[in-house]
C-alpha cells in the first residue's frame, strides 16, 4: 500500500488551502528555477527514466512524448493540457483543478520549458465552471508572484499559461479534436500524421498531455526518477489517482500505487462492494471505454496498464466502475452505447452510423427482443466500427459491447429466451 | 416564446470588457479561438438581461462581427457543443446526469423526483411557471459523488429522491443551497473520512 509520504496529491480532498500559500506549504513552487536550470534535456531524460506513462488513458510514456517536440523551430511551440475530463467514471482531474491547481500550473511551466513551448493552454471541460475558476485564480496568483509570465521564477524564460473553457463535448478529449476546438472550430479529430508535435495548435509544434501527467511532473523531478520507479510495478511505475464509483459502500477518489490488487483497492478505500465481495458481478476497470471484467478476473487482478491489458481490458483512466449482482449489465452497457452515440462527432461514417445502430440494437437486447443470432451480428458490427475511424471514439463505443458479449453472452441469451417465452405464452395470448 | 432569430442583441459594457480580456489570451490573428468563451459571454448577458441563459441568433452575429468570423462559423460551433441553449430556458437549468455511473447509484429516482417536483414531462422542457428546464446530460465527471444534478454552473452531489425534492423546493424559494455533496462528506473522500492523508493538518 502506498504510504502518505509518497502521495503526490496531498490536498486531494480539499481539506487544506488550494491556493498559493497552501500550495507552497505542500512543497509546490519550491525552487522551481533549480529544476529549470537542469535544462531541456536534463528534465526530459529524468522524466523518461521515471517511466511515467500518460495518465489520460492511453499510457504513452510522457517523457518520450515531450522529446518529440522539435529542438529547432522558427514557430512557437505550445503545451496543451487536456482537462476535458469526460470519460464516464472518471473524476480525478477535477480534484487537481479545484484542490491542487498549483501542481498543474507549475507542471505547465516545467513541461513547457522542457519542450521549448512559449505557452500552455489548459482546456477545461465547460461543466467544470467552478473548477476552472479555481484554476484561473491559481494562474493569476502565479503571474502576480512572478512564477509564470516574463522571466518565470527568475529563470530568464518567458512563459504564459492560459485557461480555456470548453462547452460540453466528450470528443474534445481526443487530442486533435481538442486542438480544433481550441482554434474555435467544431471538435472534429484530425487525421494523423501529421502529429501535433509537428503540426498542432495554430499549425505549430504542440504536445497534448493529461492534467494528471503534467501535475505529477514537478514532484517526480524533485524526488527523482528512482523514487517514482520504486513505487508500483515494472513498466507501471508510480502512484496514480483512482476513482471508485458504482456499487461500493463508500465511493471515493484515492491515490494508490499502480499494481494494487483491485480487491484491495475497493475494500481498503471504498468500503468494499455493496453486500460483500461475493456480491460482485463485474467491474469496468478503466473508464467506460474499456471492456468489463467478471468477478472471477477481479478476484486477483492488479490495477496497472499491463495486467489489465493481459485480460483484454485496460487501465484507461483508472476509473473503476463497480457493479454488483443486482445490476442489469445489458442495460448498463446500453446506456454507454447511448453515450457514444450522443458524443460521436459524426465525421466518420462507421462511427456516426455504427454508434446509433449499436445503441438501438443494445436497447432491443435489454428487452430481449432479438434473435439469438443477432448477438453475433452485433459483435461483428462492433468490429466493423473498431479501427475504421479517424479517432478512438469508434473503438471506445465497440469495446464495452465486446466485453459484455465476451463475458456475459449467456445473460443476453437468457434475456432473449425469456422474451420469446413471454410473447408466446398462452396466458398472454388469452389476455390479449 | 421569443423569436430566436429576430431577438435583438448588442454587447453591453460588461460583456465588451470580458471579450477584450478573452481575445487577449490568443495570439494575434487567432481571435477565433475565443468563440466558445465568447458564446458564454452572450449566454451570460442574456441571463443578466432577461433571466434566461440562451444564445439568440443576433448574439451569434454580434460575436462573429467582434471576432471577424463568418456568422456560419459561429452558428456551427454553437450548435456542435451541448452547453449553449439555442432557445430560452427556465430560470434554473436542471442538468441531470444519467450515464452509467450515475444510473448505478440511482439517477432514475432523481429524474423521477425532478419530474414530480417541477411537473416537467420531457427532456429540454420548461416548467409552466418558467422556473425550471430539465436536460438529460452525459457524464458530468463527478462519478464518485453520483448521482449528480448540475444546476446552472453548480454540482449537487450524492443526490437521492428526498434530497432532490428538497433542492427543488429551495430553488423555488430562490435560495439555492451551497453546492457540493448533499450528504456532507468532504468532497470525494469516502463517507466517514479519508482512508489516507492522515498527517497533521497544516499550520
Amino acid at each position: 500500500m502506498l504510504q502518505d509520504k509518497d502521495r503526490i496529491f496531498t490536498n486531494l480532498y480539499g481539506i487544506h488551502d488550494p491556493l498559493l500559500a497552501g500550495a507552497r506549504s505542500r512543497g509546490d513552487w519550491d525552487n522551481t528555477a533549480a529544476i529549470l536550470a537542469r535544462g531541456r534535456d536534463g528534465i526530459i531524460d529524468e522524466m523518461k527514466k521515471s517511466g511515467l506513462r500518460g495518465r489520460g488513458g492511453a499510457g504513452f510514456p510522457t517523457g518520450l512524448k515531450w522529446s518529440f517536440m522539435p529542438k529547432q523551430s522558427t514557430l512557437p511551440g505550445y503545451l496543451v493540457v487536456n482537462a476535458d475530463e469526460s470519460e464516464p467514471g472518471t473524476c480525478k482531474d477535477r480534484e487537481i483543478l479545484r484542490h491542487d491547481p498549483h501542481k498543474l500550473v507549475e507542471g505547465c511551466l516545467i513541461a513547457g520549458f522542457a519542450m521549448g513551448a512559449c505557452a500552455a493552454y489548459i482546456y477545461v471541460r465547460g461543466e467544470f465552471y467552478n473548477e476552472g475558476r479555481m484554476l484561473q485564480a491559481a494562474v493569476d496568483e502565479a503571474y502576480a508572484a512572478g512564477l509564470i509570465g516574463k522571466n518565470a521564477c527568475g529563470s530568464g524564460y518567458d512563459y504564459d499559461v492560459f485557461v480555456h473553457r470548453g462547452a460540453g463535448a466528450y470528443i474534445c478529449g481526443e487530442e486533435t479534436a481538442l486542438i480544433e476546438s481550441l482554434e474555435g472550430k467544431k471538435g472534429m479529430p484530425r487525421m494523423k500524421p501529421p502529429f501535433p508535435a509537428g503540426v498542432g495548435l495554430y499549425g505549430c509544434p504542440s504536445t497534448v498531455n493529461n492534467v494528471e501527467s503534467i501535475a505529477v511532473a514537478p514532484t517526480i523531478l524533485r524526488r527523482g526518477a528512482d523514487w517514482f520507479l520504486s513505487i508500483g510495478r515494472p513498466n507501471n511505475a508510480g502512484p496514480k489517482l483512482f476513482c471508485i464509483s458504482g456499487h461500493v459502500n463508500k465511493p471515493c477518489n484515492v491515490e494508490e500505487e499502480l499494481g494494487i490488487p483491485m480487491r484491495e483497492l475497493i475494500e481498503r478505500h471504498a468500503g468494499g462492494v455493496r453486500g460483500g465481495w461475493d456480491n460482485l458481478l463485474a467491474v469496468i476497470p478503466g473508464g467506460a471505454s474499456v471492456p468489463m471484467i467478471p468477478k472471477s478476473i477481479c478476484d486477483d487482478i492488479p490495477m496497472d496498464f499491463d495486467s489489465l491489458r493481459g485480460v483484454r481490458s485496460g487501465l484507461g483512466t483508472a476509473a473503476v466502475i463497480v457493479m454488483d449482482k443486482s445490476t442489469d449489465l445489458i442495460k448498463a452497457i446500453a446506456r454507454l452505447s447511448k453515450f457514444y452515440m450522443h458524443e460521436s462527432c459524426g465525421q466518420c461514417t462507421p462511427c456516426r452510423e455504427g454508434t446509433g445502430w449499436m445503441w438501438r440494437t443494445m436497447n432491443r437486447m435489454v428487452e430481449g427482443k432479438a434473435d439469438i443470432g443477432e448477438i453475433d451480428t452485433l459483435e461483428q458490427v462492433t468490429k466493423q466500427v473498431e479501427g475504421h475511424t479517424i479517432c478512438a471514439l469508434g473503438d471506445a463505443a465497440a469495446w464495452p459491447i465486446q466485453g459484455l458479449i465476451r463475458h456475459f453472452r449467456p445473460v443476453m441469451e437468457e434475456r432473449i429466451a425469456a422474451y420469446k417465452a413471454r410473447i408466446s405464452s398462452p396466458s398472454r395470448m388469452a389476455a390479449e | 416564446m421569443a423569436d430566436v432569430v429576430s431577438f435583438a442583441f448588442a454587447f453591453d459594457a460588461e460583456s465588451e470588457a470580458e471579450l477584450t480580456m478573452l481575445v487577449a489570451r490568443y495570439p494575434a490573428g487567432k481571435q477565433a479561438s475565443a468563440v466558445i468563451p465568447g458564446l458564454y459571454v452572450v449566454q451570460h448577458q442574456m441571463k443578466r438581461q432577461t433571466g434566461s441563459a440562451w444564445v439568440p441568433v443576433k448574439g451569434m452575429d454580434a460575436l462573429a462581427a467582434r471576432l471577424d468570423m463568418a456568422p456560419i462559423r459561429v452558428y456551427e460551433v454553437a450548435t456542435f457543443y451541448y452547453m449553449f441553449n439555442m432557445a430560452p430556458i427556465g430560470k434554473y437549468h436542471l442538468q441531470l446526469c444519467t450515464t452509467t455511473p450515475c444510473w448505478l447509484r440511482g439517477s432514475d429516482d432523481v429524474v423521477a423526483a425532478c419530474r414530480e417536483a417541477t411537473g416537467i414531462k420531457g427532456w429540454k422542457e420548461t416548467s409552466s411557471d418558467g422556473l425550471f428546464t430539465m436536460t438529460e446530460v452525459e457524464c458530468v465527471g463527478g462519478c464518485v459523488n453520483a448521482p449528480i444534478i448540475q444546476v446552472d454552473d453548480d454540482y449537487y452531489e450524492d443526490m437521492d429522491r428526498e434530497k432532490t425534492l428538497a433542492l427543488i423546493a429551495a430553488l423555488r424559494k430562490g435560495k439555492p443551497p451551497p453546492r457540493g455533496s448533499m450528504i456532507g462528506r468532504q468532497n470525494s473522500a469516502p463517507v466517514g473520512g479519508p482512508t489516507t492523508l492522515h498527517f497533521a493538518p497544516e499550520a
